[in-house]
């Protein structure tokens, strides 16, 4: 049983991660790109024009760094006025692009491990029938509801260089939205009595009502309206992509190796 | 069916279930180490992937 979850999971999640990769090539990625220049340059922008403001005719001399700001984006320095990373960072191109791809086939194997072992466990027990990529499918999009869905209306995807309270805090938020989500969505699916229909809607409720950790007063994203705008869509609708690829693909597979793996049954 | 078979079959459904269970513990493992480690060189390998996904960065 192990060896089928794992087994499904671990083609599923390389297929789609891979599918996910070339999705965001082509949106989020280029969106992530644009920020960062805006990102790089913000730190740059108050001292720069005291020692900038030469008279005509100063001969041009190298300052070592760039800026024309919001055009170069070679220097994707994690550095001053953020706190996020200082430390090693892939470079910019090629080994960018292998971390990234790395990291969402990873991150598809983890959850289609989930998807897989969900499906799994929802056929053992009864609550669903045979499986197949039909089954996958909808719990591929129970998937996206879960961690998409419900958590980007608090906390919707962001560009770097968005103002954001405490990361803790919102980690937090974000699994426990994800888990109640996922938890309603069960309570809904597979009980009849009307008291799990209550539990499930106070379930996906509240963690909106509790409310999501909010950015500090005043504080604005550095990038403009309409590019965190196209970047919330993107995300989205890769991922919803992302999700019915590895969710049909997971409830295929499965399939295929339990039949594969108990041939007497 | 014997009681004896009877016990065997639970013994091997509960075990198939407890596998499928550590399963989606090791997926969501993974995912908590990709998405959410703190860990400076691993949040900046897969920053892309945390910012296309909506997880919490920065």
């Amino acid at each position: 049983m192990f060896r089928s979850i794992v087994f499904s999971a671990v083609v599923a999640g390389i297929v789609s991660g891979i599918a996910v990769s070339v999705m965001q090539m082509a949106g989020t990625t280029p969106l992530i790109i644009a920020a960062e220049a805006y990102e790089t340059a913000a730190p740059a922008a108050e001292p720069a024009p005291a020692p900038h403001a030469h008279a005509p005719g100063t001969a041009p001399h190298d300052h070592g760094h760039d800026h024309a700001a919001p055009v170069a984006t070679s220097a994707h320095s994690h550095d001053a006025g953020h706190d996020h990373g200082e430390g090693w960072a892939p470079a910019d191109g090629f080994e960018r692009t292998a971390y990234t791809m790395a990291a969402n086939v990873l991150t598809a194997i983890g959850y289609a491990l989930v998807l897989t072992a969900a499906l799994s466990i929802a056929r053992q027990t009864g609550a669903t029938g045979e499986g197949g990529w039909r089954m996958g499918l909808a719990f591929g999009l129970a998937g996206f509801a879960s961690v998409m869905l419900a958590p980007m209306v608090g906390l919707p995807p962001e560009l770097p260089g968005s103002p954001a309270a405490e990361l803790g805090a919102r980690q937090t938020w974000w699994i426990a939205t994800a888990l109640a989500t996922a938890a309603g969505i069960a309570l809904l699916a597979f009980r009849r009595e009307p008291w799990a229909a209550v539990l499930a809607v106070l379930l996906i409720a509240a963690p909106h009502v509790i409310g999501t950790p909010l950015p500090p007063e005043g504080e604005h994203p550095l990038a403009p309206l309409a590019l965190e705008r196209q970047f919330i869509v993107a995300a989205t609708v890769t991922s919803f992509l992302f999700w019915a690829l590895v969710g049909s693909l997971s409830g295929a597979l499965l399939q295929r190796f339990e039949k594969d793996a108990a041939p007497a049954r | 069916m014997s009681i004896q078979s009877q016990a065997v079959k639970t013994t091997a459904t509960s075990s198939a279930l407890l596998q499928a269970v550590f399963a989606a513990c090791l997926g969501l493992f993974i995912v908590g180490f990709v998405g959410f480690s703190h860990a400076e060189a691993v949040h900046n390998a897969a920053h892309d992937t945390r910012h296309a996904n909506a997880f919490p960065c920065h």
